[in-house]
């Protein structure tokens, strides 16, 4: 399997209606990599969270901009890269959404859940213009040594389906 | 198709909401704040909020939940959570609000709640 076979790239309008487009690919992929229940859940949740960040507080919802997503698999991890085509911000510069000064405030934890269901993430300035977030999440154990064909080989395999749309035990 | 449906019904003066989809960025957070809003603004101050049914919640849901409550507790309320999923708990924890609600595993307790309780 050549990398290309690995990589998955998508665009959308800037609209939240089309981030369900979006998460269904990544339970997608969440799934043919063998990711348990709980973390197909929670990646799809950070990846729900890059893209509407980059919608709203990249973009603004600017029709005339676009959000690029590129989903990399490899043995040992899901990559997840969302870019945005506005101002760009500083990350730092966010409040603490844990500082008790903070705590009832309506917004501003969409960055503090990525970075607790992920491994890494990361925001950078695109070279042109934009943010990029950078996200990884290493895939179990189980399955680092081969890439499933399809997503009916790995479902057969893992038995695992997606799961996102039910959060209760 | 709708992300978020509510339905309201009464229990001893209690307006406990039903709530079954997604309470995530559009119209699934923005139909809560409408439907919390519209009860605050009539004169109820005792509110469940039933999330049994709720499938999905993000950062905007999150937030969302917060600021009902906070608008509810202004106007000298309470406003409940009731049947709190465990991945909501697991934001909720995540983010230290789990101990600003408070949240019930079953009606009766909710209600309860209330008849031994007199809003601050």
């Amino acid at each position: 399997m050549t990398v290309a076979e690995n990589v998955v790239r998508l665009t959308i309008a800037s609209q939240l209606e089309f981030i369900d487009l979006v998460t269904s690919l990544t339970d997608n992929l969440t799934s043919i990599a063998g990711f348990d229940e709980d973390s197909v859940y929670w990646i799809n949740m950070a990846v729900r969270e890059s893209v509407a960040n980059a919608v709203e507080h990249g973009n603004r919802y600017d029709p005339n901009k676009a959000v690029d997503v590129t989903f990399v698999l490899s043995d040992e991890s899901l990559h997840v890269s969302v870019r945005d085509h506005g101002d760009g911000f500083d990350p730092s510069d966010l409040p603490d959404p844990l500082d008790p000064i903070n705590l009832l405030n309506p917004a501003g934890r969409g960055l503090l859940y990525m970075r607790t269901f992920m491994d890494e993430v990361e925001y950078q300035r695109h070279s042109e213009v934009g943010m990029v977030v950078n996200m990884s999440k290493k895939r179990p154990l189980k399955t680092v040594s081969a890439i499933p064909e399809s997503p009916e080989s790995a479902r057969k395999t893992e038995g695992v389906g997606p799961q996102h749309d039910t959060i209760g035990d | 198709m709708t992300q978020l449906e509510i339905n309201e019904r009464r229990r001893d003066g209690i307006v406990i909401i039903d709530l079954t989809g997604k309470i995530i960025i559009g119209d699934g957070s923005r139909l809560l704040s409408a439907a919390v809003g519209r009860l605050i603004q009539s004169g109820e101050r005792r509110i469940i909020l039933n999330l049994a049914a709720v499938t999905s919640v993000d950062s905007s849901g999150i937030g969302e939940l917060v600021s009902r409550h906070t608008t509810t507790r202004n106007a000298g309320g309470r406003l409940v959570l009731l049947n709190l999923p465990r991945k909501i708990r697991d934001l909720l924890t995540v983010t230290r609000l789990v101990d600003i609600f408070e949240s019930y595993e079953d009606e009766e307790s909710a209600i309860s709640s209330f008849q031994s309780k007199i809003p601050a």
